[in-house]
């Protein structure tokens, strides 16, 4: 079994696939569901796979993460949600 | 084969939707709003070739029905039939960015639930062609169970295939109950798997992926170099709609005076000769000159929306603007306003949270609106000398770049300041979007999208601000003078009444009378305030004047008063439009009051400044 790690912690260059959608694990502002349904709407579900393309200049936040063939841009605190490894 | 038909275009952001919808109808289409709520409905209409007639309804993008902003809410009830007044769509129309096709499958899937007749376009089947994406359209509509058809909404015939299609639509075709309620997580997976499985199975990726948008990317989006060139693209965006405009505005400029002399030559000596050159005449045309430079204006924003790059700035500019207490999101609309508040601050509908909204609503007016510039264009040329900075850099378009960083500024402290007021422990809410492939522009959407503002922009100069102009010249030419008066007509006439009145407020921003008289009918509209100097001044001084407004107010006005004025419409606090669709948009009065009140604040208290520093500093 591979090491997972939250994709809210991953460096700029990371590579990898979604194990799970936890938000549990998130402190977003958003209701859990409501959270867990915007991820999945923009293509963040399980088997994706995710590649950390760019950080932001303050915080290295946000991130554009490559998930498939599109890309999305997310806060890292958000991204804290999904489980990838 | 003749009945009309009713189609919605449904399709997520990003899918070229709108360049189809341009494609399909051209010119024929226009925007109101939803009853009761302020969501933009855009119609249009179209004959197919077999002479088909077909009325269409582009809704708002959406990556599901759940509805979680007003304009989704709106796209739900449409597609479900539930709005009042509004027919029930015969068929709806999915959108799909052909070279991306995974959300709007899925969106597609859910579509499907709604049980009306549906029809999928692959938009910019070209693009994915050539990228060799390899597309089974049978298999596609098999699978889907909805017929497919593709676009091309850029090129001259691309539309062919989807108008061939709806010649033998039938619209009594199959339509049964929607099933649809809102997905829970555990459904929404369940149809992203769907429909990547058939994206799996019709699709096939090219062999060698297309890494363009990548490669443009890793430049764009690299944190040092992305906020460079974001600053280069706003730096180039500014001069060029100052320095390009120039010769185009002189012909203009030109014309009207050509114009106004003719009228003078034809018409006898008298009221109706003042009313036509100085009233209509000088006054529509001083307004109507700055034509170029909204178009100009216009033709960035939309080449960068077009283009993609929109989406990354929101990325770049996410963590600055957060740091003022700005969403990410906010910076599209903030963009909008450089042109009008007005859509602006409608544009602030796509930021769901209710507090990161209302922040950008009320620091929306602050940004330097297409009106402001008559104002700023001509107490610059008149004030401040033609010549290069450093060689190269245009010392007016400078100080533009200025007022437009000061506008910047004082918005992002205003936020600043909100944020502590309205609680500190606030939570920023998340920032989510996708970063589109770039895309080249197309001409014919961007012909249109300027073609509709500029023609939104004539209406008002035809309407609102050429009545505003008559009223005007009535305060200026009325009443008239006593027989044997020795000072010029305008002394005597009602505007100088008015504007005496509030002269003794504006004065200690070095505001004299006349200036006084221009910021009232600016209510209506900030650039009729040029306007009114001109009716002003050319009434005073005879109709060489009119010409040279420019020259008039430098002979008038010390420097320090122009400073001062140019400082007040960084602030510039009346503009009853943007007020109203305040109130509008917050459904309070209380806000459209706030943003009135913490502007005009403002703008007394930097114009003061501004006024008395420059006295202090010997230019008074």
């Amino acid at each position: 079994m591979t090491k997972t790690l939250l994709l809210g912690q991953a460096p700029r260059g990371f590579i990898g696939r979604i194990r799970s959608i936890d938000v549990a694990a998130c402190s977003s502002v958003l209701a859990p569901t409501e959270l867990e349904s915007r991820l999945i709407e923009m293509g963040f579900v399980e088997d994706a796979r995710v590649e950390i393309l760019h950080e932001g200049m303050f915080g290295r936040d946000p991130i554009a993460v490559r998930v498939n063939n599109a890309t999305v841009a997310i806060r890292r605190r958000e991204a804290m949600a999904i489980i990838v490894d | 084969m003749t009945t009309s038909l009713n189609l919605t275009l449904v399709g997520t952001p990003n899918s070229g939707k709108t360049a189809l919808f341009n494609a399909l109808t051209g010119s024929r289409q226009r925007s109101a709003n939803y009853p009761g709520v302020t969501v933009e409905r855009k119609s249009g209409a179209f004959v197919t070739p077999a002479g088909r007639s077909v009325a269409i309804v582009d809704l708002p993008g959406t990556y599901s029905l759940r509805g979680r902003s007003p304009d989704e809410e709106i796209t739900r009830e449409v597609v479900l039939g539930g709005i009042r007044n509004e027919a029930v769509p015969d068929c709806i129309v999915c959108v799909a960015d052909a070279t991306n096709l995974r959300l709007s499958v899925r969106l597609v899937l859910e579509l499907k639930r709604v049980g009306r007749p549906m029809l999928l376009v692959l938009n910019m089947i070209d693009l994915a062609r050539h990228r060799g994406i390899k597309i089974e359209l049978d298999r596609l509509a098999t699978e889907l169970g909805i017929p497919v058809t593709t676009s091309v909404s850029v090129r001259k015939g691309g539309t062919a295939d989807l108008l061939q299609h709806l010649d033998t639509f039938d619209p009594a075709g199959e339509v049964t109950a929607s099933t649809w309620k809102p997905l829970s997580t555990h459904e929404l997976r369940a149809l992203q798997r769907d429909a990547d499985r058939i994206i799996a199975d019709a699709v096939t990726p090219p062999s060698k992926p297309d890494n363009l948008t990548t490669r443009i990317d890793s430049v764009v989006l690299q944190p040092a170099s992305g906020l460079l060139i974001l600053l280069a693209i706003l730096f180039v965006m500014f001069q060029a709609v100052f320095s390009w405009a120039q010769p185009l505005m002189e012909l203009l400029s030109s014309s009207f005076a050509w114009l106004g002399q003719l009228v003078h030559a034809m018409l006898p000596d008298g009221l109706l000769q003042s009313f036509v050159q100085n009233g209509v005449i000088s006054g529509v045309g001083s307004v109507v000159v700055f034509l170029p430079q909204i178009v100009i204006l216009f033709f960035f924003i939309l080449m960068l929306e077009d283009f993609g790059y929109m989406a990354r700035a929101a990325f770049l500019m996410d963590r600055i603007m957060g740091g003022a207490g700005l969403h990410g999101r906010a910076f599209i609309p903030l963009l909008s306003s450089f042109a009008c508040a007005i859509p602006g601050i409608m544009a602030a509908r796509v930021i769901d949270n209710r507090r990161d909204r209302l922040t950008t609503i009320l620091i929306a007016p602050l940004m330097t609106c297409s009106a402001r510039i008559p104002v700023y264009t001509l107490i610059i040329s008149a004030f401040v000398p033609q010549r290069e900075v450093f060689g190269w850099i245009n010392l007016q378009g400078l100080v533009m770049f200025g007022l437009y960083a000061a506008g910047i500024t004082s918005a992002l402290a205003v936020s600043f300041v909100v944020k502590f007021v309205l609680g500190r422990d606030y939570e920023p809410s998340p920032f989510m979007m996708e970063l589109p492939d770039y895309k080249l522009p197309r001409p014919k959407s961007i012909a249109l999208g300027i073609y509709m503002r500029a023609k939104a922009f004539l209406y008002r100069a035809g309407t609102t601000i050429f009545s505003m102009m008559v009223l005007i010249w009535f305060l200026a030419s009325f009443p008239q003078p006593p027989a044997g008066a020795q000072d010029p007509a305008i002394n005597y006439s009602l505007a100088a009444i008015i504007g005496h009145a509030i002269e003794p407020a504006l004065a200690p921003l070095g505001f004299n009378w006349q200036i006084a008289v221009a910021l009232i009918p600016g209510m209506a509209a900030r650039e009729v305030a040029v306007a009114a100097l001109g009716t002003v001044y050319a009434i005073e001084g005879g109709k060489e004047a009119a010409d040279r407004i420019g020259e008039v107010l430098a002979s008038n006005w010390s420097f320090a008063t122009a400073i001062s004025l140019l400082v007040w419409y960084i602030f510039a606090p009346q503009c009853a439009s943007t007020l109203a669709v305040i109130r509008r948009e917050t459904g309070s009065w209380k806000w459209m009051a706030v943003t009135f009140g913490y502007m005009l604040a403002l703008a007394y208290a930097a114009s003061f400044l501004a006024y008395n520093i420059v006295r202090a500093l010997g230019a008074g």
